[in-house]
């Protein structure tokens, strides 16, 4: 057994994606497959066989940063950074769905990531932010 | 390590079945891993074997089947929060999976996981108990069914025997009753584990409870029903009077503990609280 994060830092060198708890608490392993987020460091890769993962460095097209890494980078939504990769995986999710991205649809959506330095409100800001200039 | 641990992945029902009677004594199943995998992480606890149960499609369903509701054991969180059925139905059950994690691990943990894990603190167990479901259990053998507030037998033990496997949870519409309440105390909203988790079933007439199911997780070996407070309660009219009484009777009913997450005396407060609460809401809404 493997855990796919693991495999995606070790065997696939795709570092974006951080481990931090281990156990599930901080989120800064997310990853989305097939559509979900979920916690990278709690999932064997045997279950993501023939699955479709998204991990932090799919957002960007080509050199080019995504709407929602511009959005994290003009509002100061990054601070330390280890909570970061977690924090726009979500943000993602909140993105790609039909929530009607209020702030606490927001902080709802990122109740799973924790941000060691509590920069909550300039995530909270950039994710915002994204989903109103998105429409 | 945890690269040393072999995973058997079922493709099927039967080939599970036949996995659980050759190595179910001493193996483990991983459904969503949102526990298993924590324990593995820490290495506190590697079994020699795993079935991964994971993709097993026909566990994962929520339907309608003439009186009963029935949840696959493999129905995620996120499953439950979004099923039309369970919110018209059971809408506690959907608080309840709400208040499970966050989205990482609404989207991988399961109702079997949840019920099989026998942890005293699981976030749907409370529900379970005041719905009175029912299991359903499979095995080479055949199937049986358990009522699910005769599965546990003590601190994380269950009647399930080693080749045994969860395979749904049934509810009766006729065990839905009108007041539906749902309430758990962590220390934040998301992410925790909880200090005191209660379900309550309820239904008035009059004035008086008509009848009334008290599910409590976190205060006991095992989530428990509170049959003193809930025998007490029985006919009574919402007063202070009664509600003094139902506090003092569920001090009998539960026996909790101090641990990492809370104290007994705690515990017991803020659940005679919650009580408190909910009944005062039910006389408020049935006047």
């Amino acid at each position: 057994m493997k855990r796919l994060l693991d495999v995606l830092r070790e065997d696939l060198r795709l570092t974006g994606t951080k481990e931090g708890c281990g156990e599930g608490e901080c989120g800064a392993c997310s990853v989305i497959i097939d559509g979900e987020v979920v916690n990278s460091c709690l999932v064997p890769v045997c279950q993501a066989d023939q699955s479709t993962i998204l991990t932090v460095e799919g957002l960007a097209e080509n050199d080019r940063l995504s709407w929602l890494q511009q959005c994290f980078l003009e509002c100061g939504g990054a601070q330390c950074g280890i909570c970061t990769p977690g924090m726009l995986i979500a943000a993602k999710t909140i993105l790609d769905s039909d929530a009607c991205g209020s702030r606490s649809a927001i902080r709802e959506g990122i109740a799973g990531n924790l941000c060691r330095c509590t920069g909550y409100t300039k995530i909270i800001d950039a994710i915002e932010r994204a989903v109103i200039q998105n429409r | 390590m945890i690269s040393d641990i072999k995973v058997h992945t079922a493709t099927h029902l039967d080939d599970a079945y036949s996995w659980l009677a050759e190595y179910g004594d001493k193996g483990k199943v991983l459904a969503g891993g949102t526990d298993l995998m924590v324990y593995l992480n820490a290495k506190s606890f590697i079994a020699p074997a795993y079935l991964d149960i994971w993709r097993l499609n026909e566990l994962r369903f929520v339907r309608e089947d003439g009186d009963f509701i029935v949840l696959g054991a493999m129905s995620t969180y996120t499953d439950i929060i979004e099923s039309p059925v369970i919110r018209q139905y059971a809408p506690i059950l959907v608080d309840a999976a709400k208040t499970v994690g966050a989205a990482q691990i609404q989207n991988r943990g399961t109702i079997g996981g949840n019920i099989v894990n026998a942890s005293p603190a699981g976030d749907t167990l409370p529900v379970f108990a005041v719905f009175d479901a029912e299991l359903e259990i499979g095995s080479s053998r055949g199937t049986r069914t358990v009522p699910f507030n005769e599965f546990y037998t003590g601190y994380r033990k269950t009647v399930l025997k080693p080749d045994e496997l969860l395979l749904s949870v049934r509810l009766n519409k006729k065990n839905f009753l009108n007041h539906q309440s749902f309430r758990k105390v962590g220390t934040r909203r998301a992410q925790a584990i909880s200090k005191v988790v209660i379900a309550i079933n309820s239904t008035t007439q009059s004035g008086k409870i008509d009848s009334i199911k008290i599910g409590i997780g976190s205060v006991a070996p095992t989530v428990i029903r509170a049959s003193k407070t809930e025998s007490f309660l029985l006919d009574q009219t919402i007063n202070q009077a009664s509600l003094s009484e139902a506090s003092k009777l569920l001090k009998d009913d539960i026996s909790p503990i101090d641990d990492i997450r809370s104290t007994a005396r705690y515990r017991t407060t803020v659940a005679s609280n919650i009580l408190r609460r909910i009944l005062m809401n039910l006389a408020e809404e049935s006047r």
